[in-house]
């Protein structure tokens, strides 16, 4: 029996098999087609087209000032996005990654806020360990809700940013302020030994984007060749097949979301340690949400997310640009982050799926 | 007024965003539908609402229109998520970001605006009580809310309509095989989620704290879906649900008048870390969830 209703729409039908071709170009078509509809609002909210293309996606490449910001802004959502997909990929839904980033920040940032006058190469380091160590913490307490609770960890690790907002709010307006800081909510600057060693002279790219691309790698290699990665990804696709062969989801979902956090964590610590060198409220223009649509515009697989998180980049970037010259409010971007992740959803499904119009069904002899 | 009192006469009107919201979406994932953007969709009802009862257009615009607009929103996730058949979790984040984006976007030269709210009515006698009288004295927004909830709450109990939105969220496959339309009734329910999230939002940016600023819905959305699982799915318990966050909300209130010595920022997250706590307490009992759960919640359906 057919529903009569769906008649004159058209089915979707599995494909044989998915082309590698189609999964390739289907983030760039995504893309595409979410920069004309975007281009489109903006022509409807009145502004010039033509200089917002310039400003949002062709400034960001004119020189390599503004490239090497580029380059900066795609380390965090970089290594946040490859440890949020490994977790994706087994089907455990961090979306937390903004507090993890926070808590990172925070671990980081005591170092320097407790000890202003510790000078030596090892602070750096040792607050980039920290933060990451921070951001494991705090993702795992979404870990023990969902493995021994059974509570969404979904639901979980949002509340849990929500709560490490507040939680930043709190120490930068009360016991982490700076007292020389004519009230506002940040803490000291950091010493100079806080500060990770900068990569390129005249640019504010630092040593931790090498550390970002080596990690990137390292979850290429785990994901793709080791056999906990496999395990990882056999219970994301198929749940009982995993536990039939003795795959523990628990310890599925604890390592999925200590690596998410340990990645957030070194980002948020990456981030006060280098461009901005202080603890402030702005720490994060939400590179935890956005990392979700680098990781998912990536294919969850680790050299797609590289090349997705440098298109995000040039996105914050180039936002930030067509503010200036093209009087685009900031919000656009975040319009502009959820229509490609909207538009990369429907380009996927073409790859696994083809319509079938109600005629064309017809006169098939299948 | 007393602390008490002061929690009974607000807990409703606190309460009335998380319901909304959280009723709408029961609806979805009764059909087997989880549509995680709700916090945008909230946005985007809040300052459509905002935008038109600041022109001039009246509250029963306001909220009309907010309606429409969050349950276009919802459409393009059905569209998506029902129709292409795209992973839920990430469609409905998507969804949740665009509306926050349009909710800033459409609202930025409002910010810090503000426009009245609605006039309070009291139930004549019952008003007079002391101590609950305040429960009511409130506004034409809370008694309507207070009667859709009896009403979706009889539809669910009594009519084939809620009798078919389950089968369909408990099996697809056997309800199609009857002869329902899944696809079609799925999108019906994310439709009307969309539209009740909008007066969620309108609830919240017209009526409650009757001023624009970016942001406003704080989570609200979020703790609508933990809600859901809070009430198992169930219309009453749902209500309890929302009016323990009421309270909760108005309790950083009071206790920032009694001039406790707690940082605010504590009392703000009071919200999100009961969210936390409850549902590790509810979740924890696997036997509840699976007798109230939805089978076939967040699978797309295949024939």
């Amino acid at each position: 029996m057919t529903a009569p209703t769906t008649a004159f729409l058209p089915t979707l039908v599995r494909r044989e098999r998915a082309s590698l071709l189609a999964a390739l170009i289907a983030p760039p078509v995504a893309l595409a087609v979410a920069t004309a509809l975007n281009l489109a609002l903006y022509v409807l909210m009145g502004r010039d087209p033509v200089a917002v293309v310039h400003a949002m996606l062709l400034e960001p490449f004119l020189s390599w000032a503004s490239f090497s910001e580029v380059l900066l802004k795609a380390g965090p959502l970089l290594l946040i996005a490859q440890g949020l997909a490994i977790g994706f990929r087994a089907k455990v839904f961090n979306i937390g990654a903004e507090g993890q980033f926070i808590l990172g920040a925070i671990f980081a940032s005591s170092i320097p806020v407790w000890f202003p006058q510790a000078t030596g190469q090892w602070i750096w380091p040792l607050m980039l360990l920290l933060g990451a160590i921070g951001g494991a913490l705090w993702a795992s307490i979404t870990a023990f809700w969902r493995v021994r609770l059974n509570a969404s960890e979904i639901l979980v690790s949002l509340m849990l940013s929500l709560v490490a907002t507040q939680l930043l709010n709190y120490l930068l307006l009360g016991p982490w302020k700076d007292p020389a800081g004519f009230n506002f909510p940040q803490s000291v600057m950091f010493q100079y030994d806080a500060m990770v060693p900068m990569l390129f002279a005249g640019t504010r790219v630092n040593v931790s984007l090498i550390l970002t691309i080596v990690l990137s790698l390292a979850a290429w290699v785990f994901m793709q060749k080791s056999f906990t990665g496999y395990k990882l990804q056999v219970g994301g696709l198929a749940p009982r097949a995993a536990g039939y062969a003795g795959f523990s989801e628990g310890r599925a979902i604890w390592l999925s979301l200590l690596i998410g956090g340990f990645a957030a964590g070194l980002a948020g610590a990456a981030e006060v340690a280098g461009p901005l060198g202080q603890l402030q409220r702005s720490i994060s223009t939400g590179y935890g949400y956005a990392a979700i649509i680098v990781a998912y515009l990536g294919g969850l697989h680790p050299l797609g997310i590289i090349a997705s998180a440098m298109v995000m980049a040039v996105l914050y970037i180039g936002g930030d640009n067509a503010m200036v010259s093209a009087n685009l409010p900031i919000a656009a971007v975040r319009v502009f982050q959820g229509s490609l992740l909207l538009a990369y959803l429907v380009a996927v499904a073409f790859v696994r799926y083809r319509l079938e119009w109600p005629r064309a069904a017809h006169r098939s002899p299948s | 007024m007393n602390a008490i009192e002061f929690i009974l006469a607000g807990m409703l009107a606190a309460a009335t965003p998380f319901l909304l919201a959280a009723l709408g979406e029961m609806v979805v994932e009764r059909a087997g539908v989880l549509n995680l953007g709700v916090e945008g969709m909230m946005a985007l009802g809040a300052v459509i609402a905002f935008i038109i009862v600041y022109h001039g257009g009246g509250h029963v615009l306001g909220f009309v229109a907010a309606g429409l607009a969050s349950a276009i929103l919802s459409l393009l996730f059905a569209v998506i998520a029902l129709g292409f058949r795209a992973n839920q979790v990430a469609t409905g984040l998507a969804i949740g970001i665009l509306g926050q984006g349009l909710s800033a976007l459409f609202g930025k030269t409002y910010e810090s605006l503000t426009v009245t709210g609605l006039p309070k009515l009291a139930v004549p006698g019952l008003s007079e009580i002391p101590v609950i009288g305040g429960l009511f004295v409130q506004d034409a927004a809370v008694w309507l809310t207070l009667a859709a909830t009896l009403g979706i709450w009889a539809v669910f109990a009594y009519t084939k309509v809620g009798l078919v939105i389950r089968a369909i969220g408990e099996n697809p496959k056997a309800a199609h095989a009857i002869g329902y339309p899944v696809i079609a009734i799925r999108v019906a329910a994310v439709a009307f989620g969309g539209a009740m999230a909008g007066f969620a939002g309108a609830y919240a940016s017209v009526v409650y704290t009757p001023l624009w600023a970016d942001g406003m819905i704080a989570g609200r959305g979020w703790i609508a879906i933990a809600l859901v699982v809070f009430g198992t799915w169930l219309t009453g318990r749902i209500f309890l649900g929302a009016c323990l966050f009421g309270a909760v909300s108005l309790m950083g209130l009071a206790a920032q008048a009694t001039a406790l010595d707690v940082p605010s920022q504590l009392l703000s997250s009071l919200p999100y870390i009961v969210t936390i706590v409850v549902l590790g307490i509810i979740s924890a009992d696997r036997r509840l969830l699976k007798l109230n759960g939805v089978a076939s919640l967040g699978e797309p359906f295949e024939r």
